[in-house]
C-alpha cells in the first residue's frame, strides 16, 4: 500500500511539493495575511462619533486624526525614538558578545554563550517584567548597590536629567530603556553571532595581510558582512519595540507608547479604525527600514 | 654580505601537546623561487604562517630582509599572501578587493583604481574589474588573489596551496605562469603544497617537512636523485625503500637504500641477470597502465614490495602473468643509500 503510494509519487515532484506546501501557504495566506489585510481596511473605515459604531465607508479621517492630533503625534514619536535608542544599544552590547561567541570561543564555551543568551527567553515575559519594575524601585537592588557604593548622587543626578528622567528608575524612560535593552539583546544577538560565524577567518587574515590594522579590518571587512545579521537583529528589536505594550505600562514614565494606544483603542475605546491606524505605523516603518538597509547593501553578500 | 629575504632561526611553535615545528631553521635567498613540501601535519602550513605574522612562534626568530619581525603584527610585514581559499572578499567587487591594501594606505581613488587596473592587466583580467568574486571561475579567482597580493609589490609572496582547489589542466597552466610572473617580478615566492610534482617542477629549492622539522632542504634535482632519508625517497617521487635484511643481501650493507620504479627493469623469472646489476627474485602481484608507462607491483619477501615503472614504448617484450615468477634487475649506482629513518 505504502509502496503504491510512493510508486505514484516517484516522478511526479510538483504534486508532491505542491501538497507539502498546500496547508502552510493556506494558513499564512487566510489567517496571516488576510488578517493583516482586513487590519489595513479597517484603518480606512469611518467610525460614528455618537454611536462608535464602525461605518464600512472608506476614508483617510483616521490617518488624518493620527497625524494631526499632537498627542498621536507625539506617542508616535515617543515610540520611534525609543525603538531607535533600544536598537542601537542592543547592537552595539550584542556585537562584541556576538564576535566572541562566533569567532574566539570553544566548542564548550560558545553552547555555554547560547544557552546563556537564549536562557532567559524561556522565562515567562510577564515575570521577568515584574521582576524589573522591583529592580529598578526606588528601594530597589540598583538604587540600594548605587548607595552601598557611596554614589546615590550619581543616580540622583541621573535621575534629574530631564524628559528621560523621573523619580525612580522604575517610573522614568531610563528605567524603560534598560528593560528593553534587556529584553531583546538575545534577538539580536543570535542573528548577529550567525552573521559573524559565517565570515571566513581567512577574509580576516587577508585584511591584516594586505595592511589594514584592526579597525580597519573591522570597518571594511566585518562590519559589512555582518550587515546582514545586524538588519535582521535589529528589526527584531525595533519592531518588538513599536509594538510591545506590557513594558511601558509596567515601567517607567507615565506616557503612551504605540502598542498601549492600540491595545486601548481596539478595547476600552472601542475604535478599531484608530487602532488599526496606529498598527500600520510600525509596519510601515519596518518597510522603510528594510528598504534603507538593502540600499546599504546588507543583503548583497546573503 | 645581502640579507636573506627570510630568516627563520630556531622558530617552534606547539599547539597543546602537538608540536607542529621543532626548532626549524631555515634562509631563503632574495628572488628565489621557494616551496615547502609535506604531507598534512607536518609543519609546513604552520611555517608559513610564522612567517606570515598570524600567528606566533613559541620560540625562536623570524627575520624578514635581516630584520628581526618575531613580534610584528602582519599588517606592518612587508609580505602579502595568496590564501588557499583565496580569501576574496565577497562584499567588493574585483578590482576593490585587488585596490585593498592601496585603500587602507589611504592611496586616492584615481591612483587605486589605475594600479588595480594595471594588476589585473597582469594577470589577463583586465576587463572583470566590476565583477563580484562570486562570478568567477576557480582559475579567475586565483589570479585575482594574486594580483591582490602583489599590488603592494611586497618583498616576499607567500602562497598557501595556490593551486590546490584547481583542476589537472589549470593547475599546470597556473604553475607555468606562476613561474613565469615570478621571473618577470623578481619577487621571493615561498609556497606550500603537498604536491611533490609541483615542488619539483616550479621550485629553485625545496625545504621537505616531515613532523615538525625539515627532513631535507635541496634543489628539485638534488632532492630527486640524492634523498638522504627514507621518508624523502619515498614522498619524493615514490621510490622504493628497501630496508633491513633485504638490504643486507643485496649491497652487502644493512643500511637502507633507495631506487627509483623508472630504474628497475623486469625480466622473466628464470632469466640471467645482465651482467654488474644487482637482481633479485619476485612475484608479479598486479600491473596498473598510466598510458605512457605501467606500474608494476612485485612481491619481494614478505615485507616488501617493490614497484616498477616500464616505459609503454611499444617494442618492449610483454609482460609476464600476474602471478609468475619474476627476475628485477638495476644498476647497483642507481640505487641510493639513505641515512637509516
Amino acid at each position: 500500500m505504502l509502496r503504491s503510494v510512493s510508486t505514484f509519487f516517484h516522478g511526479r515532484n510538483a504534486f508532491y511539493v505542491s501538497l507539502l506546501l498546500l496547508p502552510p501557504l493556506l494558513w499564512l495566506g487566510t489567517v496571516y495575511l488576510g488578517s493583516l489585510f482586513t487590519l489595513l481596511m479597517q484603518s480606512f473605515y469611518a467610525i460614528d462619533e455618537f454611536t462608535a459604531r464602525i461605518v464600512p465607508e472608506l476614508t483617510f479621517a483616521t490617518y488624518r486624526q493620527l497625524f494631526t492630533h499632537p498627542a498621536n503625534v507625539d506617542i508616535v514619536v515617543r515610540t520611534v525614538l525609543m525603538a531607535v535608542a533600544v536598537t542601537i544599544a542592543c547592537a552595539t552590547i550584542a556585537f562584541p558578545v556576538a564576535n566572541y561567541m562566533a569567532r574566539y570561543a570553544g566548542p564548550k564555551m560558545k553552547a555555554f554563550f547560547y544557552v546563556g543568551v537564549m536562557l532567559p527567553m524561556w522565562t515567562s515575559y510577564l515575570v521577568k517584567v515584574y521582576a524589573w519594575r522591583l529592580i529598578l524601585a526606588k528601594q530597589g537592588i540598583v538604587s540600594w548597590g548605587f548607595a552601598s557604593l557611596g554614589a546615590e548622587d550619581t543616580l540622583e543626578n541621573l535621575l534629574k536629567t530631564p524628559v528621560v528622567g523621573g523619580p525612580s528608575l522604575a517610573s522614568s524612560y531610563i528605567g524603560m530603556f534598560i528593560v528593553f535593552v534587556y529584553m531583546w539583546l538575545p534577538f539580536m544577538i543570535l542573528p548577529l553571532a550567525a552573521a559573524l560565524e559565517r565570515v571566513p577567518g581567512s577574509l580576516l587574515q587577508a585584511s591584516a595581510d594586505l595592511g589594514a590594522r584592526p579597525g580597519q579590518t573591522f570597518r571594511n571587512v566585518v562590519l559589512p558582512l555582518a550587515l546582514p545579521g545586524l538588519a535582521a537583529g535589529s528589526v527584531f528589536t525595533f519592531s518588538l519595540t513599536l509594538g510591545d505594550y506590557i513594558i511601558p505600562s509596567v515601567v517607567g514614565a507615565p506616557g503612551y507608547f504605540i502598542g498601549m494606544m492600540v491595545y486601548q483603542q481596539q478595547g476600552t475605546a472601542g475604535n478599531m479604525p484608530l487602532a488599526a491606524a496606529f498598527s500600520v505605523v510600525p509596519i510601515v516603518l519596518i518597510a522603510l527600514y528594510l528598504n534603507f538597509a538593502k540600499r546599504l547593501g546588507a543583503f548583497d553578500a546573503l | 654580505m645581502t640579507n636573506a629575504a627570510i630568516e627563520l632561526q630556531e622558530a617552534s611553535r606547539a599547539f597543546g601537546a602537538v608540536v607542529a615545528l621543532d626548532r626549524v631553521s631555515l634562509s631563503i635567498a632574495p628572488g628565489e623561487f621557494f616551496a615547502l613540501l609535506g604531507p598534512s601535519g607536518s609543519g609546513k602550513t604552520t611555517c608559513l604562517r610564522l612567517i606570515a605574522g598570524f600567528d606566533r612562534p613559541d620560540g625562536g626568530r623570524i627575520l624578514l630582509d635581516g630584520e628581526d619581525v618575531t613580534d610584528t603584527p602582519p599588517y606592518d610585514r612587508n609580505v602579502n599572501t595568496v590564501f588557499q581559499d583565496y580569501a576574496l572578499f565577497p562584499h567588493m567587487t574585483v578590482a576593490e578587493n585587488v585596490a585593498y591594501s592601496l585603500r587602507v594606505r589611504r592611496v586616492g581613488a584615481a591612483e587605486r583604481s589605475r594600479r588595480a587596473l594595471d594588476m589585473l592587466e597582469l594577470v589577463r583580467l583586465g576587463d572583470f574589474g566590476e565583477r563580484r568574486p562570486a562570478q568567477l571561475s576557480g582559475g579567475q579567482r586565483q589570479r585575482v588573489a594574486l594580483a591582490r597580493a602583489l599590488i603592494n609589490q611586497p618583498k616576499v609572496l607567500l602562497l598557501d596551496e595556490p593551486l590546490g582547489a584547481l583542476d589537472l589542466k589549470l593547475r599546470e597552466e597556473m604553475q607555468a605562469e606562476l613561474k613565469h610572473l615570478q621571473q618577470r617580478l623578481g619577487i621571493t615566492f615561498v609556497f606550500v603544497t603537498h604536491d611533490q610534482g609541483e615542488a619539483l617542477s616550479m621550485a629553485d629549492r625545496v625545504a621537505v617537512f616531515s613532523r615538525g622539522r625539515i627532513e631535507q632542504l635541496d634543489t628539485p634535482r638534488g632532492l630527486y636523485t640524492r634523498p638522504r632519508t627514507p621518508f624523502v625517497a619515498s614522498f619524493v617521487g615514490s621510490a622504493n625503500v628497501v630496508e633491513g635484511a633485504l638490504a643486507e643481501r643485496l649491497t652487502g650493507r644493512r643500511e637502507p637504500f633507495a631506487i627509483r620504479p623508472e630504474l628497475i627493469e623486469v625480466l622473466p623469472g628464470g632469466a640471467a641477470a645482465p651482467a654488474g646489476s644487482v637482481a633479485c627474485d619476485g612475484t608479479l602481484e598486479d600491473v596498473l597502465y598510466h598510458g605512457a608507462s605501467s606500474r608494476c607491483h612485485v612481491r619481494v619477501d614478505e615485507q616488501t614490495v617493490l614497484a616498477v615503472a616500464r616505459a609503454e614504448s611499444g617494442h618492449l617484450a610483454p609482460l609476464p602473468p600476474q602471478g609468475a615468477r619474476v627476475l628485477l634487475a638495476w644498476r647497483p649506482e642507481n640505487a641510493v643509500h639513505l641515512a637509516a629513518g
